[in-house]
Protein backbone atom coordinates (compact mmCIF):
# COMPACT_ATOMS: atom_id res chain seq x y z
CA UNK A 1 0.00 0.00 0.00
CA UNK A 2 1.64 3.53 -0.55
CA UNK A 3 1.95 5.90 1.97
CA UNK A 4 -0.53 8.45 0.79
CA UNK A 5 -3.01 5.70 0.95
CA UNK A 6 -2.36 4.50 4.49
CA UNK A 7 -1.96 8.34 5.17
CA UNK A 8 -5.49 8.97 4.03
CA UNK A 9 -6.57 5.37 6.47
CA UNK A 10 -4.88 7.09 9.76
CA UNK A 11 -6.61 10.38 8.53
CA UNK A 12 -10.02 8.67 8.51
CA UNK A 13 -9.47 6.13 11.08
CA UNK A 14 -8.29 8.78 13.65
CA UNK A 15 -11.59 11.16 12.50
CA UNK A 16 -13.66 8.16 13.45
CA UNK A 17 -12.49 7.46 16.80
CA UNK A 18 -13.77 11.57 17.56
CA UNK A 19 -16.97 10.69 15.73
CA UNK A 20 -18.34 7.42 18.04
CA UNK A 21 -16.91 9.03 21.07
CA UNK A 22 -14.19 6.80 22.11
CA UNK A 23 -11.53 10.18 21.93
CA UNK A 24 -11.97 13.31 22.91
CA UNK A 25 -9.75 16.88 22.13
CA UNK A 26 -7.73 15.77 25.00
CA UNK A 27 -5.92 13.27 22.70
CA UNK A 28 -5.13 15.95 20.32
CA UNK A 29 -3.37 17.93 23.37
CA UNK A 30 -1.42 14.88 23.50
CA UNK A 31 -0.60 15.21 19.93
CA UNK A 32 0.11 18.17 19.86
CA UNK A 33 2.27 18.42 23.05
CA UNK A 34 4.70 15.37 21.25
CA UNK A 35 7.72 17.03 19.16
CA UNK A 36 11.05 16.43 18.03
CA UNK A 37 12.62 16.03 21.78
CA UNK A 38 9.91 13.54 22.38
CA UNK A 39 8.73 11.77 19.27
CA UNK A 40 7.55 8.90 21.08
CA UNK A 41 5.38 10.64 23.80
CA UNK A 42 1.61 9.30 22.75
CA UNK A 43 2.66 6.23 22.60
CA UNK A 44 4.42 6.46 25.86
CA UNK A 45 1.90 7.99 27.97
CA UNK A 46 -0.83 5.55 26.47
CA UNK A 47 1.25 2.94 27.39
CA UNK A 48 1.32 3.95 30.78
CA UNK A 49 -2.41 4.25 30.67
CA UNK A 50 -2.96 0.95 29.73
CA UNK A 51 -0.86 -0.25 32.10
CA UNK A 52 -1.66 1.85 34.97
CA UNK A 53 -5.44 0.83 33.45
CA UNK A 54 -4.68 -3.06 33.78
CA UNK A 55 -3.51 -2.91 37.39
CA UNK A 56 -6.98 -0.62 38.58
CA UNK A 57 -9.23 -2.99 36.69
CA UNK A 58 -8.02 -5.88 38.39
CA UNK A 59 -7.78 -4.42 41.78
CA UNK A 60 -11.30 -3.23 41.58
CA UNK A 61 -12.14 -6.73 40.11
CA UNK A 62 -10.40 -8.27 43.64
CA UNK A 63 -12.14 -5.54 45.68
CA UNK A 64 -15.97 -6.19 44.48
CA UNK A 65 -15.13 -9.45 44.89
CA UNK A 66 -14.58 -9.50 48.57
CA UNK A 67 -17.52 -10.36 51.12
CA UNK A 68 -17.58 -6.45 52.83
CA UNK A 69 -16.67 -4.60 50.05
CA UNK A 70 -14.63 -0.99 50.81
CA UNK A 71 -16.51 1.16 48.45
CA UNK A 72 -14.32 3.82 49.33
CA UNK A 73 -11.40 1.99 48.09
CA UNK A 74 -13.69 1.39 45.46
CA UNK A 75 -13.86 4.81 44.70
CA UNK A 76 -10.33 5.62 45.04
CA UNK A 77 -9.08 2.85 41.98
CA UNK A 78 -12.19 4.46 39.77
CA UNK A 79 -11.32 8.10 40.57
CA UNK A 80 -7.63 7.10 39.78
CA UNK A 81 -8.88 5.81 36.43
CA UNK A 82 -11.11 8.38 35.70
CA UNK A 83 -8.69 10.82 35.64
CA UNK A 84 -5.94 8.89 33.71
CA UNK A 85 -8.69 8.33 30.80
CA UNK A 86 -9.69 12.16 31.25
CA UNK A 87 -6.09 13.11 30.92
CA UNK A 88 -5.49 10.82 27.49
CA UNK A 89 -8.76 11.60 25.99
CA UNK A 90 -10.34 8.44 26.17
CA UNK A 91 -13.89 9.84 26.70
CA UNK A 92 -16.04 6.60 26.60
CA UNK A 93 -14.12 5.21 29.89
CA UNK A 94 -13.89 8.59 31.60
CA UNK A 95 -18.00 8.57 31.02
CA UNK A 96 -18.00 5.11 32.23
CA UNK A 97 -16.26 5.58 35.27
CA UNK A 98 -18.44 8.80 35.93
CA UNK A 99 -21.35 6.55 36.49
CA UNK A 100 -19.28 3.90 38.36
CA UNK A 101 -18.48 6.62 40.82
CA UNK A 102 -22.30 7.05 41.79
CA UNK A 103 -22.74 3.39 42.57
CA UNK A 104 -20.09 3.65 44.77
CA UNK A 105 -21.58 6.48 46.37
CA UNK A 106 -24.91 5.03 46.49
CA UNK A 107 -23.05 1.38 48.43
CA UNK A 108 -24.73 -0.31 45.41
CA UNK A 109 -23.12 -3.71 44.65
CA UNK A 110 -24.95 -4.69 41.64
CA UNK A 111 -24.39 -1.52 39.84
CA UNK A 112 -20.73 -1.51 40.68
CA UNK A 113 -20.15 -4.59 39.03
CA UNK A 114 -22.95 -3.98 36.00
CA UNK A 115 -20.12 -0.88 35.73
CA UNK A 116 -17.21 -2.56 36.24
CA UNK A 117 -18.04 -4.38 33.70
CA UNK A 118 -19.00 -1.36 31.44
CA UNK A 119 -15.53 0.31 32.01
CA UNK A 120 -13.59 -2.95 30.96
CA UNK A 121 -15.64 -3.07 27.69
CA UNK A 122 -14.77 0.68 27.26
CA UNK A 123 -11.08 0.20 28.25
CA UNK A 124 -10.53 -2.89 25.80
CA UNK A 125 -12.21 -1.05 22.42
CA UNK A 126 -9.99 2.19 23.16
CA UNK A 127 -7.00 0.02 23.97
CA UNK A 128 -7.46 -2.33 21.15
CA UNK A 129 -8.42 1.05 18.51
CA UNK A 130 -5.62 3.35 19.80
CA UNK A 131 -3.12 0.15 19.31
CA UNK A 132 -4.41 0.02 15.33
CA UNK A 133 -3.98 3.83 15.43
CA UNK A 134 -0.25 3.33 16.25
CA UNK A 135 -0.05 0.94 13.76
CA UNK A 136 -0.94 2.72 11.10
CA UNK A 137 1.46 5.74 11.99
CA UNK A 138 4.25 2.79 12.16
CA UNK A 139 3.26 1.90 9.08
CA UNK A 140 3.52 5.20 7.37
CA UNK A 141 6.75 6.58 9.25
CA UNK A 142 8.31 2.91 8.16
CA UNK A 143 7.63 3.98 4.28
CA UNK A 144 9.31 7.09 4.82
CA UNK A 145 6.29 8.89 5.29
CA UNK A 146 4.99 11.49 8.01
CA UNK A 147 2.14 11.67 10.49
CA UNK A 148 -0.50 13.59 9.01
CA UNK A 149 -1.96 16.51 11.57
CA UNK A 150 -5.64 15.82 12.33
CA UNK A 151 -7.62 19.44 11.20
CA UNK A 152 -10.67 18.79 13.75
CA UNK A 153 -11.88 21.67 13.94
CA UNK A 154 -12.59 22.11 17.66
CA UNK B 1 -1.22 33.46 19.61
CA UNK B 2 -3.07 33.79 22.94
CA UNK B 3 -3.30 37.05 24.02
CA UNK B 4 -2.49 36.60 27.77
CA UNK B 5 0.84 38.29 27.30
CA UNK B 6 0.87 41.70 26.40
CA UNK B 7 5.34 42.18 26.73
CA UNK B 8 7.67 40.29 24.31
CA UNK B 9 9.90 38.22 27.02
CA UNK B 10 13.20 36.68 26.04
CA UNK B 11 14.29 33.82 28.26
CA UNK B 12 17.86 33.96 29.04
CA UNK B 13 19.43 29.91 29.18
CA UNK B 14 19.45 29.63 33.50
CA UNK B 15 16.59 31.93 33.46
CA UNK B 16 14.29 29.58 33.00
CA UNK B 17 11.31 28.93 35.89
CA UNK B 18 11.48 26.21 37.97
CA UNK B 19 8.09 24.47 38.50
CA UNK B 20 7.45 21.33 41.18
CA UNK B 21 4.86 19.81 40.07
CA UNK B 22 3.02 17.25 42.52
CA UNK B 23 0.44 14.65 41.36
CA UNK B 24 -0.40 11.11 42.81
CA UNK B 25 -1.32 10.08 39.32
CA UNK B 26 1.36 8.89 36.56
CA UNK B 27 0.40 9.89 33.99
CA UNK B 28 -1.19 13.04 34.84
CA UNK B 29 2.62 13.91 35.97
CA UNK B 30 3.84 12.71 32.77
CA UNK B 31 1.42 15.40 31.16
CA UNK B 32 1.96 18.17 33.26
CA UNK B 33 5.54 17.65 33.09
CA UNK B 34 5.62 18.00 29.01
CA UNK B 35 3.31 20.71 28.91
CA UNK B 36 5.92 22.97 31.17
CA UNK B 37 8.87 21.33 29.31
CA UNK B 38 7.44 22.93 26.25
CA UNK B 39 6.71 26.10 27.77
CA UNK B 40 10.51 26.36 28.75
CA UNK B 41 10.11 25.38 32.48
CA UNK B 42 12.20 23.56 34.48
CA UNK B 43 10.12 21.08 36.40
CA UNK B 44 10.58 18.72 39.30
CA UNK B 45 7.75 16.23 39.89
CA UNK B 46 6.72 15.14 43.18
CA UNK B 47 4.03 11.99 43.46
CA UNK B 48 2.49 13.13 46.68
CA UNK B 49 2.69 16.08 49.49
CA UNK B 50 5.29 14.56 51.61
CA UNK B 51 7.98 14.19 49.06
CA UNK B 52 6.76 17.65 48.17
CA UNK B 53 7.42 19.08 51.28
CA UNK B 54 11.00 17.10 51.50
CA UNK B 55 12.37 18.86 47.98
CA UNK B 56 11.35 22.00 49.37
CA UNK B 57 13.51 21.65 52.49
CA UNK B 58 10.21 20.93 55.21
CA UNK B 59 11.14 17.65 55.71
CA UNK B 60 9.44 15.98 58.64
CA UNK B 61 12.67 16.41 60.63
CA UNK B 62 11.19 19.99 61.04
CA UNK B 63 14.45 21.43 60.44
CA UNK B 64 14.12 24.06 57.26
CA UNK B 65 17.06 23.70 55.95
CA UNK B 66 16.96 26.72 53.36
CA UNK B 67 18.42 29.20 56.06
CA UNK B 68 16.63 32.20 54.81
CA UNK B 69 17.99 31.49 51.37
CA UNK B 70 15.77 32.06 48.23
CA UNK B 71 13.07 29.36 47.65
CA UNK B 72 14.74 26.54 44.56
CA UNK B 73 11.15 26.74 43.09
CA UNK B 74 9.48 29.56 41.36
CA UNK B 75 6.11 27.96 41.55
CA UNK B 76 4.38 24.80 42.76
CA UNK B 77 1.26 23.57 40.89
CA UNK B 78 -0.22 20.31 43.07
CA UNK B 79 -3.18 17.97 42.37
CA UNK B 80 -5.98 18.93 44.96
CA UNK B 81 -7.22 14.91 45.96
CA UNK B 82 -4.16 13.07 46.65
CA UNK B 83 -4.23 10.22 49.21
CA UNK B 84 -2.45 11.13 52.63
CA UNK B 85 -1.86 14.86 52.33
CA UNK B 86 -4.28 16.66 49.89
CA UNK B 87 -3.50 19.18 47.94
CA UNK B 88 -4.95 21.86 50.53
CA UNK B 89 -3.15 20.76 53.06
CA UNK B 90 0.33 20.97 51.27
CA UNK B 91 -0.36 24.28 50.12
CA UNK B 92 -1.47 25.56 53.92
CA UNK B 93 1.97 23.96 55.00
CA UNK B 94 3.53 26.10 52.23
CA UNK B 95 2.30 28.95 53.41
CA UNK B 96 2.54 28.61 57.12
CA UNK B 97 6.70 28.74 56.23
CA UNK B 98 8.40 32.01 56.32
CA UNK B 99 10.76 30.82 53.47
CA UNK B 100 8.17 29.41 51.11
CA UNK B 101 5.11 31.59 51.24
CA UNK B 102 5.00 33.78 48.76
CA UNK B 103 6.39 31.04 46.32
CA UNK B 104 2.83 30.86 44.09
CA UNK B 105 0.88 27.83 44.30
CA UNK B 106 -1.61 26.45 41.63
CA UNK B 107 -4.29 23.71 42.32
CA UNK B 108 -5.08 21.39 39.70
CA UNK B 109 -8.68 19.19 40.29
CA UNK B 110 -10.51 17.07 37.86
CA UNK B 111 -13.66 18.14 40.06
CA UNK B 112 -15.18 21.75 39.49
CA UNK B 113 -16.43 22.19 43.14
CA UNK B 114 -17.04 25.85 44.43
CA UNK B 115 -16.45 24.81 48.05
CA UNK B 116 -13.23 23.49 47.21
CA UNK B 117 -12.09 26.56 44.57
CA UNK B 118 -12.84 29.13 47.05
CA UNK B 119 -11.24 27.17 50.03
CA UNK B 120 -8.02 27.21 47.80
CA UNK B 121 -8.02 30.71 47.01
CA UNK B 122 -8.82 31.79 50.94
CA UNK B 123 -6.01 29.80 51.78
CA UNK B 124 -3.56 31.89 49.19
CA UNK B 125 -3.79 29.80 46.04
CA UNK B 126 -2.37 31.44 43.39
CA UNK B 127 -4.59 30.02 40.96
CA UNK B 128 -7.42 26.58 40.75
CA UNK B 129 -7.11 24.99 37.66
CA UNK B 130 -9.19 22.42 36.06
CA UNK B 131 -7.60 19.02 34.87
CA UNK B 132 -7.16 17.79 31.99
CA UNK B 133 -4.62 20.48 31.39
CA UNK B 134 -4.40 22.12 28.12
CA UNK B 135 -1.16 24.10 26.76
CA UNK B 136 -3.47 26.87 26.76
CA UNK B 137 -3.34 26.99 31.00
CA UNK B 138 0.15 26.27 31.31
CA UNK B 139 0.92 29.27 28.83
CA UNK B 140 -1.28 31.88 31.03
CA UNK B 141 0.89 29.91 33.81
CA UNK B 142 4.02 30.87 32.08
CA UNK B 143 2.83 34.57 31.51
CA UNK B 144 2.01 34.93 35.22
CA UNK B 145 5.48 33.64 36.02
CA UNK B 146 7.38 36.10 33.77
CA UNK B 147 5.31 39.17 34.94
CA UNK B 148 6.50 38.00 38.65
CA UNK B 149 10.26 37.94 37.91
CA UNK B 150 9.69 41.43 36.27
Amino acid sequence: MEVVQIQRRLVDYTKSLFMEGFLDGQFLQLQQLQDESNPDFVVEVVSLFFDDSEKLLNELTIALDQPNVDFKKVDGHVHQLKGSSSSIGAQRVKNACIAFRSFCEGQNIEGCLACLQQVKQEYYLVKNKLETLFRLEQQIVASGGSIPMIEMGF
Amino acid sequence: MDGGCSDDVTVEIGDEPHVLAVDDNLIDRKLVEKLLKNSSCKVTTAENGLRALEYLGLGSDKRNTMEGTASKVNLIITDYCMPGMTGYELLKKIKESSVLREVPVVIMSSENVPTRISQCLQEGAQMFMLKPLKQSDVKQLKCYLMKCRG
